[in-house]
């Protein structure tokens, strides 16, 4: 199967000194293809770092990590940014869904910084809240919604435009139980769909059902 | 994504209206404060506008504004029409002279004495009377301001305006009103008097030199200022064409009162309460809204596309803002107009305006866009 992510002894340092916090400590990972991979740990032990590094939105300190064979490490910062709204999906623990948009325009955005026409956008964005189970919610403001049904729109988001990987910070850590469950079974279904990869930061361990593999971190290293 | 930006700015309603309010305010303070001022400087030289005909003032060189009177000898008059290319010459005698009143009060007036023949230099617009009637003995003509308050009697609680057939005091002499002629308001308020040259040097106080101005049209083609370099060289007087005089005039005033400061203070005062208030409230609308920039940015947005977000959301405002404000300059000087206030929204006013409300948004905008292309994207991970 064709690796997606690949982290050789992956080190993140923040700060300098006697200060200094080494958030990674030597990761060594690889990611497949269509693979959902659930990153498990406690607090402070990295996972977030690993997922953000991943991501492109933090610049690891040491090691490499190419993802579909490109090093982000080595990109000018306007090339990465133009690289995380292609190729990267996002879904986040508070949904970071603009209370003054609809949920349509909210799932659009991705589209629109792209430069996607608003019309178009937005006819994609009604289709996909089809697709998450709330085609009534186009036209409403996303506080208007359960924090499941944000959730959903979250993932619509993060699937709009059709990412190679898409990246969860703690998706049901906000949710009830049901709703989590019911959050992690979109997701699953996506990748099960898609063929996406999918990495999932949590420590929620009633989600590790629907992960394909579970790594365990613990101070900035892949313990399992 | 610029939608997006004012969509962002609009939906979050209390900092919306707090930004527009604010900046209204700026803008109104600055448009109104602005045009009473410049009201007041046109008072100043309303005398010059309301002499329309000539357009060169000759006078003596010491004058340092229109109020500034210093006689000149008859004989200024002769040598100025002697000088080729100027159409035509005529004398203006002005000063101050007391008119007495029914109940024995003394109210000065200005006194302004205009040619006998062909009544050059009179009131720009007549309410009663023909201007010849000036020709009559004694006859003056009174401008309705000062005939309906300062020269008014009172008979207990009514006022009885001046009017026309009335007879006055001036200078311890008989004066007959025939006419009621409409001035723009003065600097000092005082009512305005006309009369004929050979009249008003009757009524004034007894001076050597009563010959005032030499008022001077040039011929067509001319040009005024070159004139009156001529009119300098050759005679010893000082010549200024009309829009020489008022700057003359208003720059005497802007230097030896107050005015500037006290307007330039309040001025600044709005600008700088509109700045620290709506730069403020921009600023905090941007922290506030920090996340979804941080979102946007871990999202690709680049930090240019960010920037004109920020702009877009300043500009808007701005615009939204400096048009509520000068519109409601607008209202308050058009609420007010007829009354004591002076007040003249000139074109380069909006501009002011304008400028200075943009400033104010570039300033607001500047802190917030450093924020926004600072903010680490990572921050959408921190929960």
């Amino acid at each position: 199967m064709e690796t997606t992510v690949l982290c050789k002894n992956l080190k993140l340092t923040y700060g300098t000194g006697p200060t200094a916090v080494e958030a990674l400590r030597g990761i060594d990972l690889e990611v497949k293809k269509g693979e959902l991979l659930m990153l498990m740990g406690p607090s402070g032990s990295g996972k977030t770092t690993l997922v953000s590094v991943i991501a492109g939105i933090l610049t690891q300190t040491e090691g490499e990590c190419l993802i579909s064979n490109l090093d982000l490490n080595h990109m000018p910062d306007k090339e990465k940014t133009l690289y995380r709204g292609t190729h990267i999906g996002f879904v986040f623990q508070k949904y970071n869904l603009i209370p003054m948009l609809t949920t349509a325009e909210n799932i659009s955005v991705p589209l629109l910084i792209l430069g996607q026409d608003r019309k178009v956008a937005l006819e994609k964005a009604k289709k996909l809240l089809f697709e998450v189970g709330i085609p009534e919610k186009a036209d409403v403001s996303p506080v208007e919604l359960s924090g499941g049904q944000q959730q959903r729109v979250a993932i619509a988001r993060a699937l709009i435009h059709d990412p190679d990987i898409i990246v969860c910070d703690e998706p049901t850590s906000a949710l009830d139980h049901e709703s989590g469950m019911k959050v992690m079974d979109l997701l699953r279904s996506v990748i099960d769909k898609t063929g996406k990869t999918l990495i999932v930061v949590s420590h929620d361990p009633r989600i590790q059902q629907f992960a394909h593999r579970i790594v365990k971190m613990e101070d900035g290293k892949i313990v399992r | 994504m610029y939608l997006i930006a004012l969509k962002m700015l609009i939906g979050d309603k209390l900092k919306y209206i707090g930004l527009i309010v604010a900046l209204s305010f700026a803008s109104f303070i600055i448009t109104q404060q602005g045009a009473i001022f410049l009201g007041i400087m046109k008072r100043t030289f309303s005398f010059i506008t309301d002499t329309s005909q000539p357009n060169i003032w000759v006078m003596d060189k010491r004058v340092q504004f229109v109020d500034d009177i210093k006689g000149m000898k008859q004989t200024a008059l002769y040598r100025v029409r002697s000088i080729d290319d100027v159409e035509w010459a005529v004398p203006m005698y002005k000063g101050l002279i007391p008119a007495r009143l029914r109940n024995g009060v003394f109210q000065s007036c200005v006194f302004v004495g205009i040619d006998d023949a062909t009544l050059i230099g009179g009131p720009p617009i007549l309410l009663e009377g023909t201007l010849d009637k000036l020709h009559f003995p004694d006859a003056v003509f009174v401008n309705k301001v000062g005939a309906d308050t300062k020269l008014a009697s009172k008979e207990g609680d009514i006022t009885i305006p001046l009017r026309v057939g009335d007879v006055m005091e001036l200078n311890d002499r008989r004066a007959y009103v025939a006419g009621i002629c409409d001035t723009s308001r003065t600097f000092q308020s005082q009512p305005v008097i006309y009369t004929t040259y050979n009249n008003a040097t009757t009524y004034a106080p007894l001076v050597r030199d009563v010959l005032s101005f030499v008022l001077v049209k040039s011929r067509s083609g001319v040009d005024p200022e070159a004139l009156c370099e001529k009119i300098t060289r050759d005679t010893g007087y000082a010549a200024y064409t009309t829009w020489q005089f008022q700057k003359l005039t208003m720059m005497y005033y802007a230097k030896n009162t107050g005015i500037v400061v006290n307007f330039g203070v309040a001025i600044i005062l709005g600008f700088i309460i509109g700045m620290a208030i709506s730069g403020q409230t921009f600023f905090n609308f941007i922290i506030d809204n920090l996340p979804y920039f941080g979102t946007f940015k871990a999202m690709g947005v680049s930090n240019t596309v960010l920037v004109k977000m920020v702009v877009l959301q300043a500009l808007m405002v701005s615009a939204i803002g400096w048009g509520i404000g000068v519109g409601a300059a607008a209202i308050f000087g058009w609420s007010l107009s007829g009354t004591e206030l002076s007040f003249s929204l000139a074109w380069w006013l909006y501009v002011l305006s304008s400028f200075s409300l943009l400033f104010i948004c570039f300033v607001g905008a500047l802190f917030s866009v450093m924020k926004v292309v600072r903010v680490d994207p990572a921050i959408v991970f921190k929960s």
